[in-house]
């Protein structure tokens, strides 16, 4: 039935994984983008690191952290190819990729983050 | 010799040409006189054949939408002077068919303005014997921004979605039902709610906000839109959770 | 099942002008707004570096350091510069933007924009500062 369309879901997505690129993505593209390898900042040793990262607790927010955003993308770019370049004939291809690789980028968020060991 | 500023209007006579053409008309540069002005001087004094629509020149009706330099204005509200030297170019109302001159066919919102049902849905309507709806002024509040839209569709003209995908049901259309969903007289939200949780309806939007940068009064057809989208989630999940809290 | 419109009208007459796959590049307007959206890309960039980041970390030592020495390369600091500025152009038209999607009355008044778009500048700045004190060691 038309008011099921699997929209409101998809755009849940996006807006949460929106909120959270724009809260959290800055400070970590700075730190390990820019301030770090350009020499402003003292990288954290590994051993450090790894312990925060290692951490149940950080795992959940870190897999938050890469699913959602990659979903917000993932939308938002389909729209993008959809309105920008007007390819409506391959909407569901558009679609697929899309949405495929946001889900194939969770998959691998879920695998690296459970390996952590 | 008093001031002129040229119009470039775009004309179109389909007996005579395939596609518009752009005529230039020197006007009466008048500190008071809005772009609609110039139109009925041109219209009175130097080509009758010229074809727009206008009315209450007064901003209330809507009627006089076009584009003004590339940007959806209402005519009768455009001051001339806001745009010396000029020249100002006119042309109809974008994302169109265009039918003559400046006018342009409408049928196609007029329609989609009906799907969503823009008056109040009662399942049971009051007798009259009891009396009028009351609503506080908090409840008015609610929707009034929404009611303002006079349908001039200069908000059409200035989004992209609408001018990408035919089907796009629009900024108005979405607004004016969002003004009877907030109303609280109203109880067709889950009616309009079929409509509008589609494709066509309001996830066909990407925020853009052309349409309430352009809104001559202020209904903020974007705004009404993102709210929707709030409410058509919370209403997907409450649906998907909670499936026995309906009908 | 019904279509919320009917079929406009086949009128040969009418000029019905194409809009051009370019429509985007016609105007610095909606340039800005193609701008925006394909910030997407610069998301799932960073995304992608992050899980580099968190494989690296899980293989040792030479590989989180591997990591880090890649960063350094000039053609990484160059995207990574140009992705950030994407990711802040995100960040703040979504603050600004999220006044609009909520109608907050107090007392019967609707709340100014400001009002809902500062909070959220708020939070951000104290995530951001959380979330860069756990990294550079504090506990």
């Amino acid at each position: 039935m038309a008011k099921r369309s699997n929209e409101p879901f998809l755009w849940s997505l996006f807006s949460s994984g929106g909120m959270i690129a724009a809260l959290m993505l800055p400070v970590l593209i700075l730190l390990f983008g820019l301030a770090i390898p350009l020499g402003w900042i003292e990288p954290p040793t590994r051993e450090s690191l790894f312990e925060l990262v290692r951490h149940p607790l950080t795992r959940i927010v870190l897999f938050g952290l890469c699913s959602l955003p990659l979903f917000h993308g993932a939308h938002r770019f389909r729209f993008t190819l959809y309105d920008g370049l007007q390819i409506k004939h391959l909407n569901e291809l558009i679609a697929v990729v899309c949405y495929g690789g946001a889900i194939a980028g969770t998959a691998l968020a879920g695998y690296i983050l459970w390996n952590l060991g | 010799m008093a001031k002129t500023i040229t119009l470039e209007v775009a004309r179109y006579r389909p007996e005579q040409e395939a596609e518009p053409v752009f005529e230039s008309f020197d006007v009466p540069l008048n500190k008071d006189w809005v772009v609609l002005d110039a139109l009925n001087y041109i219209k009175d004094k130097l080509d009758g054949t010229l074809s727009y629509r206008w009315s209450c020149r007064m901003g209330v009706c809507g009627s006089c939408g076009m584009m003004v330099n590339g940007d959806p204005k209402l005519t009768c509200a455009t001051f001339l002077t806001a745009y010396e030297p000029g020249p100002i170019r006119v042309e109809p109302l974008r994302y169109f068919p265009i039918v003559r001159d400046l006018v342009v066919e409408i049928t196609d919102f007029m329609d989609k303005l009906k799907a969503v049902k823009p008056w109040v849905v009662r399942d049971e309507e009051k007798p009259i014997s009891e009396g009028e709806y009351l609503q506080t002024p908090q409840q008015l509040d609610n929707y009034k921004q929404f009611s303002m839209c006079i349908n001039c569709l200069c908000c059409y003209a200035a989004c992209p979605v609408v001018g990408l995908d035919q089907h796009f049901i629009g900024p108005a259309a979405i607004a004016l039902a969002q003004r009877y969903n907030e109303d609280s007289r109203d109880q067709g939200a889950e009616e309009r709610m079929d409509v509008l949780s589609q494709h066509e309806g309001i996830w066909g939007c990407t925020f853009n906000g052309e349409c309430t940068r352009v809104c001559p009064k202020n209904v903020d057809p974007a705004g009404a839109i993102q709210q929707y989208k709030i409410k058509a989630v919370t209403d997907w999940y409450k649906s998907l959770l909670m499936p026995w809290g309906k009908k | 099942m019904k279509q919320p419109h009917t079929y406009t009208l086949y009128h040969p007459k009418w000029y019905r002008k194409r809009v051009s796959t370019w429509w985007w590049a016609e105007q610095w307007r909606s340039f800005k707004f193609i701008l925006r959206e394909l910030s997407s890309l610069a998301v799932i960039y960073f995304v992608a570096l992050l899980l580099w980041l968190l494989w690296s970390l899980g293989q040792g030592e030479a590989s989180y350091r591997n990591f880090l020495a890649c960063m350094e390369w000039p053609l990484m600091i160059v995207s990574n510069v140009i992705a950030f500025l994407f990711v802040l152009y995100h960040t703040i038209t979504w603050f600004n933007l999220a006044p609009k999607a909520m109608a907050v009355r107090v007392g019967g008044k609707r709340l100014p924009d400001w009002m809902i778009a500062a909070p959220n500048y708020a939070a951000w700045i104290v995530i951001s500062a959380i979330i860069a004190w756990f990294i550079l060691g504090g506990n």
